[in-house]
């Protein structure tokens, strides 16, 4: 496999639930490609579908009130329509996913070590010695301190990050393709955050994983990734190459986004930026661009929804505004740098 | 660890203690109560009763009465006040039968509760919950007298579909195949209330941690569904029914199973504990009482250790 043949295509997939309340369409055409050993960050708010996105590429949003659309090409397989058994066997072995809590993401009742040699068991033919082994010999790659006693160790005798730790040595026990990041250091202090990116950073390198990372912290997909995708009410708003959406963004989310990290390179702003209003309903989503009630350069164009385009000279960065990139080039500063703004005025 | 045993052990026999204690100190002091009174009859003399009364060693202290008693039952010399039989051996003389319904009657309620709560849980909503949700009820619901009773009327002998023999125990000793025989109606009448309750309890349990985000990461390893219903949902699942099934289970031993003893004629502690205490027979029921007190104390501190070894967490380090 060359290194730009897409591992992963993901192509207008829509997921929806029914409630009670009515039908929550939690991600609503989302479509793109992972290449191998690249890492595509996710980012978004709660509840803009990032976490359903990523869960249903492994079939975990699978119920009775859940429907899917579209397609997700894995090795020549579609994972949306995959039978469970098909999927039992991407789980773990072609894509592993690591989750946001490891504070409850690990049984609390098992050995940290048997859920790991569990998960190797399940997809590769090895006895119990050489899966803990194999266990120990992971623990100690992602920095646990005496793997060997350790393993036999229960959650609750680790720390957070500690925890974490083991929930990746457990997601690349079988040498994944494709690494599932979900929120990882959300859950953790801000110092074992960045121990645990580089771990990541580590580990993708050292074993040619494919990464999707999602969280709603731009500082950590600026650290780690090749593409970003942001997310919104379900859709993809803005994606491309991570310097062109960091340098050159074109959604008033993304600006809005941008705007909201506090900059230790910048003199402290009088105020954090923070964006209006509340995400919309999923169930009930406004006409038109769904950011256009909280978006403050919305104009009558915007009742009717803007395609996911190429609109910059940058061929790869598609963006779904109206506005006239020039026009934005002038406007987003006063949101993403108001310092600047105010100095210029 | 042994620390831990050493004092559960030494608290199990304060708690015989206490509980023996009150329910002497509540014997003597009801209405009534007075044995020698009773032993003397209705036309006794104010100075046969006192002879009675010196005779039992009644007009010693309280609390010397108390100890004597209790070294009589250790002693295993306690005799009853009616009956003139031994305590400890009319107790022993029940056990068989009490402990063949009990077990059996365990082993099925334990059995097919975790069967149907799992088979709930994992149907949730649809038609074969349902069907569960509304049986467990009516199994809850049923007492176990009626229950009995209607059982023997339809299925036992010289009754419309007789499948069982009517009532009575056979010793295993005697014959194995009719032990059983014996048994089977009066082990599912016992049980189906606690189907229906530990079903009920598990079926929430098992409900409460699919959600979990741990059983989630289970499933994304890719190991099978049936593994991690096993391995990651029920066995987190199971600890609270540890704990019901071990005070359930010594509750029925200590001769929680009067009923059933009585309508199937089942001649066990329970239904020689029903007896001493319509005839406000004093020394079998001191002994039942530490008896059933011995089995609840017992079996709780099996829970404690049973839980010990289920939830890491909890394990006295």
């Amino acid at each position: 496999m060359s290194a730009n043949e897409p591992l992963l295509e993901v192509d207008g997939l829509k997921v929806q639930f029914a409630t009670e309340d009515g039908v929550v369409k939690a991600v609503d055409g989302v479509s793109f490609t992972l290449e191998k050993g690249k890492v595509l960050g996710i980012v978004g708010e709660s509840g803009s579908g990032k976490s359903v996105t990523s869960m249903t590429l492994l079939g975990l949003t699978r119920g009775p009130n859940a429907r899917f659309e579209g397609s997700v090409r894995y090795h020549g397989m579609d994972l949306v329509k995959a039978s469970e058994s098909q999927l039992q066997k991407v789980r773990g072995a072609g894509i592993a996913m690591i989750f946001q809590d490891p504070m409850t993401s690990l049984n609390p009742v098992q050995k940290v070590g048997d859920q790991i040699i569990e998960m190797i068991r399940a997809h590769e033919p090895l006895d119990k010695k050489a899966a803990r082994q194999r266990t120990i010999d992971l623990l100690g790659e992602v920095g646990i301190a005496n793997p060997a006693g350790r393993v036999d160790s229960y959650p609750h005798e680790f720390s957070g990050g500690m925890r974490q730790r083991v929930m990746i040595a457990m997601a690349l026990a079988c040498s994944p393709d494709v690494l599932i990041a979900d929120e990882p250091t959300t859950a953790l202090d801000v110092t074992i955050q960045a121990q645990i990116l580089e771990l990541i950073a580590k580990l993708k390198d050292e074993f040619g994983t494919a990464v999707i990372l999602i969280t709603h912290d731009l500082g950590v997909v600026a650290r780690l990734s090749d593409d970003i995708a942001v997310m919104y009410a379900g859709r993809i708003v803005e994606q491309g190459p991570k310097g062109s959406i960091f340098y050159d963004p074109q959604h008033p989310y993304t600006w809005g986004l941008l705007g909201s990290i506090p900059r230790i390179d910048q003199p402290k702003p009088p105020h954090l930026h923070a964006i209006p209003g509340l995400p919309p309903s999923l169930i009930r989503p406004p006409q038109g661009c769904k950011f256009r009630p909280r978006c403050p350069h919305a104009f009558d164009k915007c009742m009717e929804e803007p395609d996911l385009l190429a609109r910059v000279e940058q061929a790869d960065h598609l963006d779904r505004c109206w506005l006239d990139p020039e026009d934005k080039r002038n406007r987003r500063t006063a949101t993403i740098r108001p310092n600047e703004s105010e100095e210029a005025a | 660890m042994a620390v831990f045993v050493i004092r559960r052990l030494i608290g199990m026999v304060l708690v015989l203690i206490a509980v023996s204690f009150i329910t002497y100190l509540i014997f003597v002091k009801i209405p009534g109560g007075d044995p020698a009174q009773r032993i003397a009859g209705k036309l006794a003399t104010a100075q046969n009763i006192e002879d009675i009364r010196k005779k039992l060693g009644l007009d010693q202290p309280f609390y010397i009465q108390y100890f004597d008693m209790m070294k009589a039952i250790f002693e295993r010399r306690l005799v009853s006040y009616q009956s003139q039989l031994n305590v400890v051996g009319q107790i022993e003389a029940g056990m068989p039968a009490t402990f063949s319904l009990c077990i059996g009657a365990g082993i099925i309620w334990l059995t097919f509760g975790i069967l149907v709560g799992t088979i709930s849980a994992v149907t949730a909503g649809r038609l074969s919950d349902r069907l569960i949700t509304v049986l467990a009820l009516i199994g809850i619901s049923m007492p176990v007298f009626w229950l009995g009773i209607v059982g023997r009327y339809l299925l036992a002998e010289g009754n419309p579909f007789h499948i069982f023999p009517d009532s009575g125990y056979v010793p295993i000793t005697q014959s194995p195949v009719q032990w059983l025989y014996h048994l089977l109606l009066p082990w599912f009448v016992l049980a189906v209330l606690f189907i229906g309750f530990y079903g009920r309890v598990l079926r929430s349990t098992v409900l409460d941690t699919i959600n979990e985000d741990y059983v989630r990461t289970a499933r994304a390893k890719g190991i099978s569904p049936r593994r991690v219903l096993l391995r990651h949902v029920l066995r987190n699942s199971l600890i609270p029914i540890v704990t019901l099934f071990g005070l359930d289970f010594a509750a029925v031993l200590g001769g929680g199973a009067i009923l059933t003893e009585t309508v199937f004629q089942l001649q066990g502690v329970g239904q020689y504990a029903a007896q001493s205490i319509t005839t406000l027979d004093l020394p079998p029921i001191m002994a039942v009482t530490i008896y059933a007190t011995f089995f609840i104390v017992f079996f709780n501190f099996l829970v404690d250790l049973l839980y010990a070894w289920l939830d890491p967490r909890i394990r006295p380090t």
